[in-house]
């Protein structure tokens, strides 16, 4: 049975989208998103190649790539972390691999990891403003603002 | 009892990738913990390319690297072609192929010429160094650059690899992988180089799975990942080569598999330049299209992972890059810890991280932050450890 029949078959509801046969995107709510990533990680032995965060208008999304190296298919579980609180619990206790990834996306686009270890800037300078957050597609209400923030 | 002191190690030489920091606490000689700080060439490339057409971020993405320049294009245009299920003409395939493979050979020949240096066998450095010049060489005549060769683009590669200068690039070749042979003939047998790098910095295979290192360094420890293997892409899967894995996970394992693994990519380019067929070497593309894509390379360092998602427009809307040091230096803690200060460089430096950070390598006292051994006494110390073990070994 491939990984993805395993992953259908343990949980029913989920929305898989195969865009081609070696890249399926799965979609689904927080907490489903943290157990199919757990799932593949440790009972399937599937690697965890990155997470990657992308801020749009409701929310960022969270997509975790896995890369299934005996299929040859990446599966990317993707999940909406809504805005304003940006809260999501962290995959860095179960999976160590995630803890750099983790941290880079909290500093770059503001997401809170809940129960990650180590929060703390990582590609970042360590005097960078609290709340400024780069890879948001952020707008600012006037050159003041933008200003204050530079400043 | 002994008072710990904290080593600092870098902070980084803007030559690398991945320019890094590291804090040794030691006791003695035996180091107790240790801290990794990254992130002082972050110069902002994933926001960079979002600002950048789909053809002007593939010069972005080059410009990350200077050793392996073609890694982060190579996984870059695979995204952005994965995006509408762009088919390329086979000889843009196989070229692609052989541009991957030639810098994996120079690569991994720069790694084994500084290790080489690091321990002490200067002679090492001087005859990898000499080897890989003829492949910086070689890329100049293909594509006019030593290093930045700009050959990749969505949809195909910028230029042809012309009839005539096939019998260079296969004389440069077979030099290379002569001297391979010889080298790792050399480096196998000779009883110094064992004591010195065998069992040293030790990744355990449950270690290396959970932090989800890559490449050479997961290879060196067991776990047999190869994207070009596992994930078959441009001519990969029309040309044969080992998989080199092995068990160890020291030191000694990561610089045989570099040395195999040069053998194995002169092999992948002879092939490659006998089948490549005549043809079209652009699919000129026209349009993106609207979607998401993920674009997969085996760098000489690992799996590189790049996401690119279309809105439709000339620009990316989202450009995730993840280099395969991301994964492989957070290894490091597990792999230093009750080790000697005089392998720390040796340790550091085998996954093949950054060089020219270790040359930055300072002890300082915690206390009053005074420097008590620099970069050079580092090297010397791990040099002076060498000449040790050899009086040891040989007399």
């Amino acid at each position: 049975m491939s990984i993805l029949e395993q992953v259908k078959n343990k949980f029913s509801q989920l929305e898989v989208n195969e865009k081609n046969p070696k890249r399926i995107y799965i979609n689904a709510d927080n907490e489903t998103a943290k157990a199919v990533v757990l799932y593949l990680f440790h009972d399937l032995k599937v690697r965890l190649s990155t997470i990657t965060g992308l801020d749009s208008r409701p929310g960022v999304e969270i997509l975790y790539h896995l890369a299934v190296d005996g299929e040859a298919k990446v599966i990317t579980v993707r999940t909406l972390v809504k805005k304003p609180e940006l809260e999501i619990a962290s995959v860095t206790p179960e999976i160590p691999a995630a803890e750099w990834v983790e941290r880079e996306i909290a500093e770059m686009l503001g997401v809170k990891f809940i129960g990650h270890p180590n929060l703390a800037t990582l590609l970042l300078p360590d005097d960078w403003p609290a709340g400024v957050y780069p890879l948001r597609k952020q707008t600012f209400e006037s050159k003041q603002e933008l200003k204050e923030i530079e400043n | 009892m002994a008072k710990e002191t904290m080593i600092p190690i870098g902070p980084y030489h803007p030559l690398l990738e991945e320019p890094e920091f590291f804090k040794f606490y030691v006791e003695g000689e035996k180091i107790v913990d240790a801290e990794v700080r990254v992130g002082y060439n972050h110069r902002g490339v994933e926001k960079i390319s979002e600002g950048k057409t789909f053809d002007q971020a593939t010069f972005v993405v080059e410009r990350i690297c200077g050793i392996c320049s073609t890694s982060h294009p190579f996984a870059y245009v695979r995204a952005v072609e994965d995006i509408s299920g762009i088919v390329l003409p086979e000889r843009a395939e196989y070229i692609r192929t052989i541009i991957g493979d030639l810098e994996r050979i120079h690569s991994h020949l720069l790694w084994v010429g500084l290790a080489g240096h690091f321990i002490g066998y200067n002679t090492v450095f001087m005859w990898a160094w000499k080897y890989r010049e003829p492949v910086l060489d070689m890329f100049e005549v293909i594509s006019g650059n030593r290093n930045h060769y700009n050959m990749f683009k969505v949809g195909g590669v910028r230029r042809d690899i012309k009839e005539t200068d096939v019998p260079g690039l296969l004389k440069a070749i077979d030099d290379v992988e002569r001297f391979c042979g010889m080298l790792l003939k050399a480096v196998i047998d000779d009883p110094v180089i064992k004591a010195r790098l065998k069992n040293v910095g030790v990744l355990k295979k449950e270690d290396a799975i959970a932090m989800g290192v890559v490449g050479p360094v997961a290879r060196a420890s067991g776990i047999p990942i190869d994207v070009r293997k596992d994930h078959p892409y441009a001519a990969y899967d029309r040309v044969n080569f080992e998989r080199i894995v092995m068990e160890g996970g020291d030191v000694f394992n990561k610089a045989a598999i570099r040395l195999l693994e040069c053998i194995e990519s002169t092999k992948i380019i002879r092939q490659c330049l006998k089948q490549m067929p005549p043809g079209p070497i652009d699919a000129a593309v026209r349009e993106v299209g609207v979607g998401e894509g993920i674009g997969q390379h085996e760098a000489p360092r690992g799996e590189c992972i790049h996401y690119v998602r279309s809105n439709g427009s000339n620009y990316p809307e989202r450009h995730k890059i993840r280099a395969p040091s991301f994964m492989n230096v957070p290894s490091f803690k597990l792999t230093v810890i009750g080790e000697s200060i005089a392998d720390a460089a040796l340790i550091t430096a085998a996954v093949d991280p950054c060089y020219c950070c270790t040359e930055r390598m300072a002890i300082v006292d915690r206390e009053s932050d005074k420097v008590l051994l620099t970069g050079e006494e580092m090297v010397r110390l791990s040099q002076a450890k060498t000449e040790k073990l050899k009086q040891k070994c040989l007399y």
